[in-house]
């Protein structure tokens, strides 16, 4: 069994019994994708809502959108069946509360929004989810059982 | 002018006007900070930290390490993140310079989160009042916003920024220590883009 890290603006897949990772997760959203027929699944920690607003969109796990497309194919590719996925997702945080103008403070409510929508455009049901509040998240995707633990500081450990 | 679209990419000129500013900040806010506090403290030469963004979480090690942090936005005519952070073993041993106690819980209560707000606010506004005359410019700073989290989370706000541009992450870092190596922290300076420009500009620097 292996632990495979997923870092910001980053994806990976993998097979069961592996663990997909990713670590302090702030605004940023943990999107996962799980095949239980093949206990094959995706993590993408994404940054951002929508490719389309930004020309340097090359990167494809920094956006919701681009993210879920790639993460999709490359499960695709390895033989997962669209209507077998199910998504959790995390994160989507306000980290610090400021009375600001800045838009950039509503990023994480944003970025959920923004995979909520595309994952339902793709039919994938989003099965559990631990979003919005104010503090980070670390979360862990067993490709064993596809389930998912989220853990915080202050804030307990769970199971999703 | 050139316009600065690849922070990756950016000359070593630029780099150590960066980190005079890092310099002359911190200089300023240090001696704010030995003063409520009665300490000697020390600062580190600062560092311009050009990171891909995978890599911004682990800037200070392990991502997942507990941390005090205190974040502002500095306005007016250059736009910046500031974000101040401290072991919690060094916000309490501020917190009891302060306030004369022994504080022993990890937990802060009103008060204690009071306390490094203030205090944070006096460093940040020490560190900007620098900058703002050194280069001559109106700047402005938000109340403190303060949080004790993963370092990874806290670290990973102001990187949003420099993903809507690109792939890399810029943050001018300069750490303290007391002399008694009892308070450790770290302050950093997250210009934007446009922000970076205007800072040349300001101190005449050609690019």
């Amino acid at each position: 069994m292996n632990r495979i890290k997923v870092g910001m603006a980053d994806y990976k897949v993998a097979v069961a019994p592996d663990i997909l990772m990713t670590i302090g997760l702030g605004s940023c959203v943990g999107i996962t994708l799980y095949d239980p027929v093949l206990k094959i699944g995706g993590m993408a920690h994404i940054m951002l809502p929508c490719s389309a607003h930004y020309s340097n969109n090359f990167n494809k796990a920094k956006f919701a959108d681009t993210a879920i497309e790639i993460l999709l194919k490359e499960l695709i590719e390895m033989g997962a069946v669209t209507r077998r996925l199910v998504s959790k997702i995390a994160g989507g945080a306000r980290m610090f509360e400021i009375r600001s103008t800045d838009e950039r403070m509503k990023i994480g409510e944003r970025n959920v929004e923004a995979a909520t929508k595309v994952l339902e455009s793709k039919g994938i049901p989003i099965v559990a989810k631990d979003v919005g509040g104010t503090y980070g998240r670390t979360i862990e995707l067993n490709l064993e059982d596809g389930s998912l633990l989220v853990k915080t500081i202050g804030h307990g450990e769970k199971i999703l | 002018m050139m316009k600065i679209d690849d922070i990756s990419k950016l000359n070593s000129l630029y780099l150590d006007v960066l980190r005079e500013l890092g310099n002359i900040g911190t200089g300023n806010a240090l001696t704010a900070l030995s003063s409520m506090t009665g300490k000697r403290l020390n600062m580190r030469a600062p560092l311009v930290k050009i990171l891909k963004l995978s890599d911004v979480p682990d800037l200070l090690g392990d991502p997942e390490k507990k941390v005090v942090g205190v974040f502002f936005e500095m306005s007016g005519d250059v736009k910046a993140n500031i974000l101040f952070v401290l072991t919690v073993n060094s916000a309490k041993q501020i917190i009891n310079m302060i306030l004369n106690t022994e504080a022993v819980n990890e937990e802060f209560d009103d008060m204690e989160i009071s306390v490094i707000s203030e205090v944070s606010n006096i460093l940040v506004a020490s560190y900007v009042n620098a900058l703002s005359q050194l280069m001559n410019l109106k700047l402005a700073i938000t109340p403190p916003a303060y949080s004790m989290d993963m370092a990874g989370a806290i670290l990973s706000v102001p990187a949003v920024q420099f993903g809507e541009i690109g792939d890399y992450a810029l943050y001018i870092e300069t750490d303290f220590l007391e002399d008694n190596d009892r308070i450790n922290g770290y302050i950093f300076m997250i210009p934007d883009v446009g922000g970076l420009e205007k800072i040349m500009r300001n101190l005449g620097v050609d690019y």
